[in-house]
């Protein structure tokens, strides 16, 4: 017999309520259930980083975590960030840049980054590095989401500083 | 990949896990999940009733005293790095940190789940070591306090028995000035280590050795300290030819091997970090403002 719980997440400003078994992981949870496959499953171990989502702000594997451990808690994920056709800083520097190939790893580059862009506003390149270890990419050696990154930094700071 | 059926329960009291672990002797403790949710996921492991303490906020804390720093086992690996009180009383701590993991999985890991699991190179079992710490591991009517030579059994292997659940981990810390250095190789940033040394030293006023720690891991089982080295170092002045001791003895430990990494290999890295971190934790105590 399996194990049920009745969770409540809010994803990504919407609120969701569902009956869920409680072997489902979160990332399952998104995709299977709320059909929002913005979310990748790459390893499903937490080497890969593809899967990584905010839950309540914190960047987190979502394959490492159960979906009714998100209950209470608010979500978000790659499909929360652009607000109709109109990108983030982060994703327009990531399109400028050519920061992307396949863009398989990318939902959870753009979770990871936009975490730490908000902790960290002025890096340095190593801290870029440092911050990315977390997530792998088959298709750009880097490089360019390094620069991707750098340049959000950039325009939030010129942003910030016009205001 | 999806773990096998289990039955979930999340307490928010440390009693109530206590009896669950009582009542349920198939289960299974989720701290962080970073290293269990990998192994439910591969189906290595399937425990038939999983106790969740990610509510159990009780077990979330650092408190520093005198001669103590104590952690209670769901503090996040996260939150350690980012605390005050760690950063100023035990810098090497915030170092051996830096290389757990990645950002993601230092946010959900926590101590107690990187010392349960008990990894040979995890960063977390080294400053245990070094620090000789103390465990208090809880059961449901009972408790009992571990010395870090009791509680390490082997690979993989702790002395937390079924119906046991690790509470705290109390680290003696050292006042300061010491002079420490934290150094591993690992094939990319954030993997496992495949060896870790780190020391801890304060220098008498004539530059002599007057007391050292080091711990050397991920060669062994178990995090080893080099004790006999430490006691004969006492008194001597630190330059290469102690190195040289202290790297013989790193080198003299018994090293596994697997797949990946011979014997022969982690040897010559438990030789070489050794003298490194040596030569760097000296050269650290000498470089602080001793007034
Ligand atoms: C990509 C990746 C890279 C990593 N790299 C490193 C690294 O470089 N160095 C490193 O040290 N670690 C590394 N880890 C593992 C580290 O992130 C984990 O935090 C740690 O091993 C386990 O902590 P946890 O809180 O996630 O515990 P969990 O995974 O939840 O639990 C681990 C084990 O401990 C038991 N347990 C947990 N809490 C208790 C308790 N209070 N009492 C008794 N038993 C308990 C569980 O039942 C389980 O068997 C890595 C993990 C990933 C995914
Ligand atoms: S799918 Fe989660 S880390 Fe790879
Ligand atoms: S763009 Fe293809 S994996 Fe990163």
């Amino acid at each position: 017999m399996s194990d049920t719980r009745n969770i409540s997440v809010v994803v990504n400003g919407k609120s969701y309520q569902r009956t869920v078994d409680t072997r489902r992981t979160l990332g399952d949870f998104l995709r299977l259930d709320l059909g929002l496959t913005g979310t990748h499953f790459g390893c499903e171990h937490g080497v890969c980083g593809a899967c990584t989502v905010r839950v309540d702000g914190t960047a987190v594997r979502s394959c490492l975590m159960l979906a009714v451990q998100a209950n209470g808690k608010s979500v978000q994920t790659v499909e929360g960030m652009a607000e109709g056709d109109i990108l983030t800083p982060l994703q327009t520097a990531f399109r400028d840049r050519h920061a992307l190939q396949c863009g398989f790893c990318t939902p959870g580059i753009l979770m990871t980054m936009a975490e730490f862009l908000e902790e960290n506003p002025a890096p340095s390149e190593a801290d870029v590095r440092d911050a990315l270890s977390g997530n792998l990419c088959r298709c750009t050696g880097y490089q360019n989401i390094v620069d991707a990154v750098l340049q959000t930094a950039d325009t939030l700071r010129k942003t910030r500083d016009a205001a | 990949m999806k773990p096998a059926r289990f039955t979930y329960h999340d307490p928010a009291a440390i009693a109530d896990v206590l009896a669950l672990l009582a009542e349920h002797e198939d289960s299974r403790l989720l701290a962080g999940g970073q290293s269990l949710m990998p192994m439910m996921n591969f189906r290595f492991v399937q425990p038939a009733h999983l106790i969740d303490l990610n509510r159990v906020a009780e077990l979330g804390y650092i408190r520093a005293d005198a001669g103590t720093l104590a952690f209670g086992a769901m503090t996040r690996q996260r939150q350690i790095q980012r605390d005050a009180n760690v950063q100023q009383a035990c810098p090497i701590m915030i170092e051996a940190l830096s290389h757990v993991g990645h950002r993601q999985t230092r946010a959900r890991g926590t101590i107690g789940g990187s010392i349960s699991h008990f990894d040979p190179s995890a960063e977390l079992c080294n400053m245990a070591a070094l620090h000789d710490a103390q465990f208090v591991l809880a059961r449901k009517g009972n408790q009992r306090t571990l010395g870090f030579d009791q509680f390490a059994r082997g690979y993989l292997t702790t002395a937390i028995e079924p119906g046991e659940m690790l509470q705290e981990i109390r680290l003696q810390r050292w006042a300061k000035p010491y002079g420490f250095a934290f150094e591993e190789f690992a094939m990319r940033h954030g993997d496992f280590a495949i060896c870790a040394v780190s020391v801890l030293l304060t220098l008498t006023g004539s530059g002599a050795i007057d007391a050292i720690a080091i711990a050397v891991s991920g060669v062994a089982p178990t995090p080893q300290r080099l004790r006999g080295f430490e006691a004969a170092a006492r008194g001597q002045m630190p330059g290469h030819a102690l190195c040289r001791e202290a790297a013989l003895q790193a080198a003299a430990i018994e090293a596994m091997s697997d797949a990946y990494t011979t014997a022969a290999y982690r040897t010559h890295l438990a030789r070489v970090l050794t003298y490194r971190a040596l030569e760097k934790a000296v050269a650290r105590f000498k470089s602080q403002d001793m007034t």
